[in-house]
């Protein structure tokens, strides 16, 4: 696969040249974000809306004020664990983009888990939603990783086709065996009850699912770069026939891998019902992994830059409101600024290694 | 609804074979570009985006000129413009194809919503149908033999698409594409640009798909149009084993299976119908878990393919 030699050919120069190396790594994407915002901002004015204006109030709208970096914050949290979803088998050279239907799963099994234990007490409600969610998220990734492994099905169709199955399964349940009767315009489970729900952190307001998402996204950089194992998946990445040679056993790290991919997804998938929809229900599947998909890509499949990248595109998402409001732009004008930016950044992938100025010290 | 119970369950029947012809039409057109495309080396996973773009061009420009043939038109070359992108992002050095569909599936989606949204209201001239059931009293079969003028020519695209892949020289140099790009170059070819016109020709055939959802059935346009249809045409093309004339009758399988739901619904049985709506999705992933393998290459798949490599 092109992209497992690709992220050798870069891991190997880190190595001969670690400073440029490492710049042009955070460069191309910035540069890749700044093109894209600028062919955004074309796009636009063919419609009649001045792009400084746009400019602006996107920032105001995801970094200006309090409550702009409040809502971005909220968005960034679900993003970084379904980045993770895509980042994590990645090591392996797999495209997974089934963080959507994972998300979908841990929030459906985490809502069934904490109304089967509501009466216990809030903290134990909330610990058997993680362990539900992460479980159900984790094994609905490992199964397309077991499917890729046994059965050589190609894990990026199978995990888009998980998607609408798990979609179709939360409709199902939804609207049937976990409908609330009182849900009458939208069909939704029974609410697992606001004393459950986690939390704000004190001062900030945001809740406490972005706390999730950085403690999951060091963790997965620790496991990665800083463990035999993370070496191990990245060694198998990067040349399957080597990892045999050396007795890696392949089929282990890449269930391993999809499972804490899909887990990371699944806990998204609860952060999501239990500290903002409080029930499940279709509001689930708003695009959040879809969007993670693009997050991985654009922090180079790197668990740490997921953080910053998933504020970034947080705080785009949290924009959209404003442009709609004060330029009368459609809600789908952040999709497509995400699907802008996605090209550009996949497009930038061609530069690596041709502009010099990152080479110095090895010329 | 007295026809309906004096033929009792046989509704159901009529009704999947009748939605098999009405539901496979798209998948039938974005499976026949698919498999050009691959069949040259490449795999375009971005076709979803391109099926629910080029239905609202489709939707939009026969609103606009009245004749939804020239929606067709504009659908096919919306297809074949997104395709385009696609083959010159992807003939990039060390840029990932399978990466690069996804961004296009993303990035034709939004676009379409975000240019849509004035079409979700009024009504377009939507494609007439020749009626093959003029001989029968019975509603429900009458219905079922209205069939599109599309299909029909998807019908008779197939078996050419074979012969043109076997027998032209346009067909073999492209399948010397697929097969290596190495050999296609040693024969002085750029491989990049038969790449390019094949993806093109998929896009557009793909485009040509999308304006039959909006411009036939379900004949209309709104967001919720295309939800997976794209993306269950590319992996029937590995199940079709990149045969154009398999892909015609796999596609009949799975509109017969999209319509399960809706058929179903017609005799009252409600429950599980979001699930039975899922049956293309289910069936698509049984049959590659049953007919794939990791010990061998498939029989059929061009050699430059990545998704098999």
């Amino acid at each position: 696969m092109t992209f497992a030699i690709e992220t050798k050919a870069i891991g190997g120069r880190l190595v001969g040249d670690r400073f440029g190396a490492a710049a042009e790594l955070v460069a191309l994407p910035v540069l890749a974000v700044v093109v894209a915002l600028i062919v955004f901002g074309g796009f636009v004015a063919l419609f009649g809306v001045n792009p400084l204006d746009l400019y602006g109030y996107m920032y105001r709208g995801a970094f200006g004020t309090f409550f702009s970096w409040q809502n971005t914050l909220t968005r960034a949290a679900p993003l970084i664990l379904t980045a993770l979803c895509t980042a994590l088998p990645a090591q392996l050279g797999m495209v997974v983009i089934g963080g959507e239907g994972a998300l979908v799963m841990g929030g459906l099994c985490a809502t069934a888990a904490g109304l089967a234990v509501l009466g216990a007490p809030p903290l134990i409600v909330q610990l058997v939603m993680a362990i539900a969610g992460m479980l159900a998220g984790g094994l609905w990734i490992a199964f397309a990783g077991a499917l890729r492994h046994y059965r050589g099905v190609n894990e990026t169709i199978s995990t888009l086709l998980l998607n609408y199955i798990a979609i179709a399964i939360l409709n199902h349940l939804v609207e049937g065996a976990m409908r609330d009767p009182a849900s009458l315009n939208k069909p939704s489970s029974y609410s697992i009850g606001d004393q459950n729900m986690i939390g704000l952190i004190p001062w900030l307001g945001v809740h406490w699912g972005i706390l999730f998402g950085v403690i999951a996204a060091v963790l997965a950089y620790l496991l990665v770069f800083h463990t035999t194992f993370g070496l191990g998946a990245r060694i198998s990445g990067g040349n399957l026939r080597a990892a045999k040679v050396v007795g890696l056993p392949v089929g282990k790290l890449v269930l391993a891998m999809c499972f804490l991919g899909g887990a990371c997804a699944g806990l998204a998938g609860m952060v999501e019902i239990a500290a903002v929809q409080e029930r499940a229900n279709a509001n689930m599947a708003a695009g959040y992994g879809y969007t993670g998909i693009l997050v991985a890509f654009l922090a180079r499949q790197n668990p740490l830059a997921c953080i910053p990248v998933a504020i970034l595109l947080g705080g785009i998402g949290a924009s959209g409101g404003l442009l709609q409001r004060r330029l009368g732009l459609p809600d789908a004008s952040v999709l497509v600024l995400q699907g802008i930016i996605f090209i550009a950044v996949l497009a930038s992938d061609t530069f690596y290694g041709r502009f010099k100025i990152f080479q110095t010290n090895s010329a | 609804m007295a026809d309906a119970s004096s033929l009792g369950f046989w509704v159901v029947p009529i009704a999947v074979l009748g939605g098999a012809v009405r539901v496979s039409t798209p998948f039938l057109f974005v499976s026949l570009g698919e498999c050009l495309t691959e069949r040259s080396g490449r795999i375009n996973l971005g076709l979803e985006g391109t099926l629910v773009m080029s239905a609202m061009v489709g939707y939009g420009v026969s609103y606009l000129s009245g004749s939804p043939w020239l929606g067709v038109l504009a659908a096919g070359i919306t297809g074949a413009i997104l395709g385009g992108v696609h083959a010159v992002i992807c003939g990039l050095q060390r840029v990932n194809d399978i990466a690069v569909g996804i961004a296009l599936m993303l990035f034709g989606i939004g676009l379409a919503f975000y240019l849509g949204k004035p079409l979700i209201q009024p009504k377009a001239n939507i494609l007439p149908a020749i009626d093959f059931g003029w001989w029968s009293t019975i509603p429900q079969l009458h219905d079922a033999l209205k069939i599109n003028v599309l299909f029909l020519i998807g019908v008779v695209l197939a078996p050419a698409l074979v012969w043109a892949l076997k027998s032209t020289r346009w067909g073999l140099i492209l399948r010397t594409a697929g097969e290596s790009a190495d050999a296609a170059r040693a024969m002085g070819y750029s491989v990049n640009r038969i790449r390019l016109r094949a993806t093109m020709t998929g896009g557009f055939l793909a485009g040509v798909g999308g304006s039959f959802l909006s411009l036939y059935y379900p004949g209309n346009w709104n967001e919720g149009l295309s939800s997976g249809q794209g993306i269950t045409a590319v992996a029937l093309v590995i199940f079709a084993r990149w045969n154009p004339m398999l892909c015609f009758w796999t596609s009949l399988l799975f509109g017969g299976a999209a319509a399960l739901g809706p058929a179903l619904q017609s005799v009252q049985i409600t429950w599980g119908y979001h699930l039975f709506g899922a049956a293309p999705y289910f069936l698509t992933l049984a049959i590659m878990i049953i007919t794939c393998s990791p010990k061998r290459t498939l029989v059929g798949a061009p050699a430059e393919l990545s998704i098999t490599k």
